[in-house]
């Protein structure tokens, strides 16, 4: 026992040198952040509407009817660049007409529906996410983030933080495209 | 011409340090005195050579030479003065130029100051100090030469990075490294009593003074970096977890173990492997931190620029220094005798609590650290560890180390008397648990956790002041003779007293400043009012301001209380035209209680022009944060005084009365 203890340093440094090694990988970038959702389908989850907003919660159901992309975008009353986010998304849904459903992700039922109320509701639908869980079956790293799902119910495009800049806008609405573009 | 000086001597440096690495530890295996004492010349002269080379590419930064592609890379010719001379250290080449200068100037402190040191002792020593320069010192000449010129020259510079003109920041690399490479100096001693064969109480007394300077220097190295990350960096908190300050964070907590461990092995001679262990992984563990930092391999917000070939070669480096290190340890430290016996509950026991707890949270935050780059390596997943993990895991390994912390210096060596402990305790007991009750009642909302801490360090902060009061026995005897025993009393216990206090202090900032903080993030328009923490807060608008390289927008908040006016806070959002880049300057106002502090970031798009992103939050007891950093580092720098550690001045007046041991 005493001679394995004293090997253990060795080890534990040898390991952590192998590790160091493999990262070393010039290929290797340490700041991307993938998703493993991409290609797969929507994730199980079933979360109510927000109280006192009325319309409609969100589950897997909702999902994969065939009727066209679907983009789903997670938001808090408490995040502020999704303040200006909902701007870009309300404008997008009137003049692209497309389907827009949220997540409200670990927010008060009071404060979204202020939140609401105050800047308008573009969602076709809305899960209250209070306790984070469907949060975690997205496998989102922050909010806002915004997903397309097409029409069979397969994730398709991920994007992590705020759509407010061309560029960001550019990306998602080629995503929104390619998923239509497959299902014809 | 200059440069070229520079380089020379950076080259001299080299082969000097292969020298030194080669002579003395030949002469201490063959028993040549001749041989062993060249160490002290050629470490005087190695740390003389790399001065002259740090000289040479300072004043390529103070006269703005852009015919040096590091000056052209980092400075510019409108920089304030004290940012062109702290742009020297501003990045990867400067920087490391620095780490061999620190390295060396240990070395040669060794050399000139450790004159009571054996002489095969000190051979050894100095010669594992000169295998870690020859290592670094290759690094930079075969892959990151500072003194590269470039031609043409061009114009003008490219500026340092803004985030990187600051005062705090100017001092806070040269304090830190002093720690990390101060701790390089531990560990060729403990490498050279390995090789030595012999580990002594005696030891652990010429160790005591160099883990002192490098612990002090990492501790102020810390707080200087979490004090700019919260003044100048706008994070609006001190402490993240990210992986580069986790890495300086390490070696602190191991460090601190080790200053400890050594007290066993000085008075004791116990511990002695442990302690042999613990300088090993400490320095280890610096390395580890270079290696993370300058080889890009996790995510973090601290970058330099990476490349490849230097992160395969500082790898190499960590294997030779820390693999061959713990080699030889694995081979020779089961013939170490263990040392003095003791009963559970003794000063031993207590700070072997102490150093198994350190140790945990040392593995706890290595492991937080490294976690990412494990699961990347073993399933291609990326994830990153943060706050809540480290919260979640380290809290709990501290909190019962603070109670011990509490207890420890009431117990005596070998066996200590549990019950007297705890009836000269009983009044920091029941005041503890009566402000247990009073925090409980004032802050109902806040989490449990938090309370209980805040009962712990006021805990930690009695029982070290009835500790300190026992000894010079205030109240029970004249204050006269208590004034008298003030002055007997050793230095170093002063120290045990000012740095424990000085967690206390700490703790009371880490938790007032994270579980009470209010923080409010909006749009502000001007005219918009808030209302935080019963401060009444008018955002009026912004203002121009035109500083000596870069522009500002100033937002001017009117903050009252009560309805009277308290003071104005004026955050900037500054743009450097040169560098391209912009920093956010916080606001804030001070106070015993608490700081009120604010940010403002630009309208993000067209939609919302006029209006500024506006952060604002209270954090009650931070200054307390660094307040008690500084007793902290005061009490290292109390203890460092100590008669029994006091290297040289009082053995050059006297060099009879204290005549070196022998050493053979």
């Amino acid at each position: 026992m005493k001679r394995f203890l004293i090997f253990l340093p060795l080890c534990v440094a040898i390991v952590i040198g192998l590790a160091g090694w493999w990262g070393l990988n010039p290929d290797r970038d340490p700041n991307s952040i993938p998703s493993a959702l991409i290609g797969q389908p929507v994730p199980a989850f079933d979360l109510p509407a927000i109280e006192g907003i009325g319309g409609l919660g969100l589950s897997t159901q909702d999902f994969g009817d065939g009727s066209g992309p679907i983009l789903v975008n997670v938001f808090a009353s408490w995040c502020v660049p999704c303040r200006a986010e909902h701007a870009v998304l309300t404008r997008m849904v009137r003049e692209d007409n497309l389907a827009l459903v949220g997540i409200n992700y670990k927010d008060k039922p009071e404060a979204a529906t202020a939140w609401l109320t105050e800047l308008g509701n573009p969602y076709d639908r809305i899960g209250s996410d209070e306790t984070g869980r469907a949060g975690v079956e997205w496998g989102i790293s922050g909010v806002p983030e915004t997903f397309v799902v097409d029409a069979n119910g397969i994730i398709v495009f991920r994007f992590v933080g705020p759509i407010t800049s061309d560029a960001a806008l550019a990306t998602l609405r080629k995503a929104l495209a390619q998923a239509g573009a497959d299902k014809s | 011409m200059i440069p070229e000086i520079g380089q020379f001597a950076l080259t001299l440096a080299l082969m000097t340090a292969v020298i030194q690495g080669i002579l003395p530890i030949w002469g201490a295996a063959r028993n040549n005195a001749v041989w062993m004492r060249s160490a002290t010349p050629t470490a005087a002269l190695q740390c003389i050579l790399i001065a002259i080379a740090f000289g040479a590419l300072m004043r390529s930064f103070v006269v703005s030479d852009f015919t040096v592609v590091n000056v052209v890379e980092n400075s510019h010719s409108l920089k304030p003065m004290l940012f062109k001379v702290a742009g020297t250290w501003g990045s990867h080449e400067g920087s490391l130029l620095l780490w061999t200068l620190i390295l060396a100037v240990f070395g040669a402190a060794v050399a000139i100051l450790g004159q009571n040191i054996p002489t095969s002792l000190k051979a050894r020593t100095l010669s594992v100090q000169a295998w870690i320069s020859t290592g670094f010192l290759s690094f930079m000449l075969f892959t990151s030469n500072p003194f590269d010129r470039i031609f043409p020259a061009p114009l003008d510079g490219n500026d340092l990075n803004p985030l990187l003109q600051d005062v705090g920041l100017a001092m806070h690399p040269p304090l830190l490294y002093i720690g990390y490479v101060g701790f390089s100096i531990v560990f060729s001693f403990a490498v050279a009593a390995l090789i030595e064969g012999r580990v002594d109480p005696a030891w652990a007394r010429w160790v005591r003074p160099w883990t002192l300077a490098a612990w002090v220097a990492l501790t102020g190295g810390i707080a200087l970096g979490s004090w700019w990350a919260y003044y100048e960096l706008g994070w609006g908190g001190w402490w993240f977890w990210d992986p580069v300050e986790n890495v300086s964070f390490m070696p602190w907590l191991l460090g601190t173990a080790l200053l400890h461990s050594a007290v066993v092995t000085e008075k004791r001679g116990a511990f002695k492997s442990w302690t042999i262990l613990l300088a090993i992984l400490t320095f280890s563990l610096s390395l580890l931190g270079t290696f993370i930092v300058r080889s890009g391999l996790l995510t973090s917000v601290h970058a330099f620029a990476v490349d490849p070939e230097r992160g395969a070669y500082i790898l190499g480096l960590l294997v030779l220094s820390i693999g061959g290190s713990l080699t030889l340890y694995a081979i020779r430290a089961p013939k170490m005798d263990p040392g003095g016996l003791f009963a559970p509950v003794s000063r031993e026991g207590g700070l072997l609590i102490n150093n198994l707890l350190l140790a945990l949270a040392t593995a706890t935050v290595l492991f937080g650290t490294l976690y990412p780059l494990f699961l990347e390596a073993i399933t291609g997943d990326k994830i990153s560890v943060g706050p809540p993990f480290f919260n979640a895991s380290f809290i709990p390994i501290m909190l019962p180390l603070v109670i011990v912390m509490g207890v420890g210096p009431f117990l005596s060596w070998k066996r200590a008397d549990l019950p007297g402990v705890f009836d000269r305790l009983k009044w920091v007991i029941f005041i503890t648990l009566i402000s247990l009750l009073v925090v409980w009642y004032m802050q109902t909302k806040g989490p449990a956790l938090a309370v209980l801490a805040m009962a712990i360090a006021v805990w930690l902060l009695l029982a070290t002041l009835r500790e300190w009061s026992l000894r010079i026995k205030l109240g029970q005897v004249s204050f006269s003779e208590s004034r008298d025993r003030l002055r007997r009393v050793p230095r170093s216990s002063h120290g045990m007293t000012l740095a424990h206090a000085g967690l206390a202090v700490c703790i009371f900032g880490f938790v007032g400043s994270s579980a009470w903080k209010s923080e409010e993030v909006l749009f502000v328009e001007p005219g918009t009012q808030i209302e935080i923490a019963g401060f009444d807060v008018t955002f009026e608008g912004t203002e121009r301001v035109q500083g000596p390289n870069y522009v500002a927008a100033v937002g001017v908040l009117r903050v009252m209380r009560n309805g009277r006016d308290v003071t104005v806070l004026r955050p900037e959002r500054r743009t450097y035209p040169v560098a391209q880049s912009q920093t956010t300057e916080a606001a804030i106002r001070s106070t015993p209680a608490g700081d009120l502090y604010a940010s403002i970031t630009e309208p993000a798009n067209e939609d919302a022009t006029g209006k500024w992103t506006l952060r604002i939050l209270y954090e009650p007891l931070v200054g307390l944060v660094w307040l008690g950093s500084l007793m902290l580092v005061l009490g290292g720098l109390t203890s460092l005084t100590d008669r029994r550690l006091r290297v040289g001045s009082p053995k050059r007046k006297t060099p009879v009365a204290t005549a070196p041991i022998a050493g053979e």
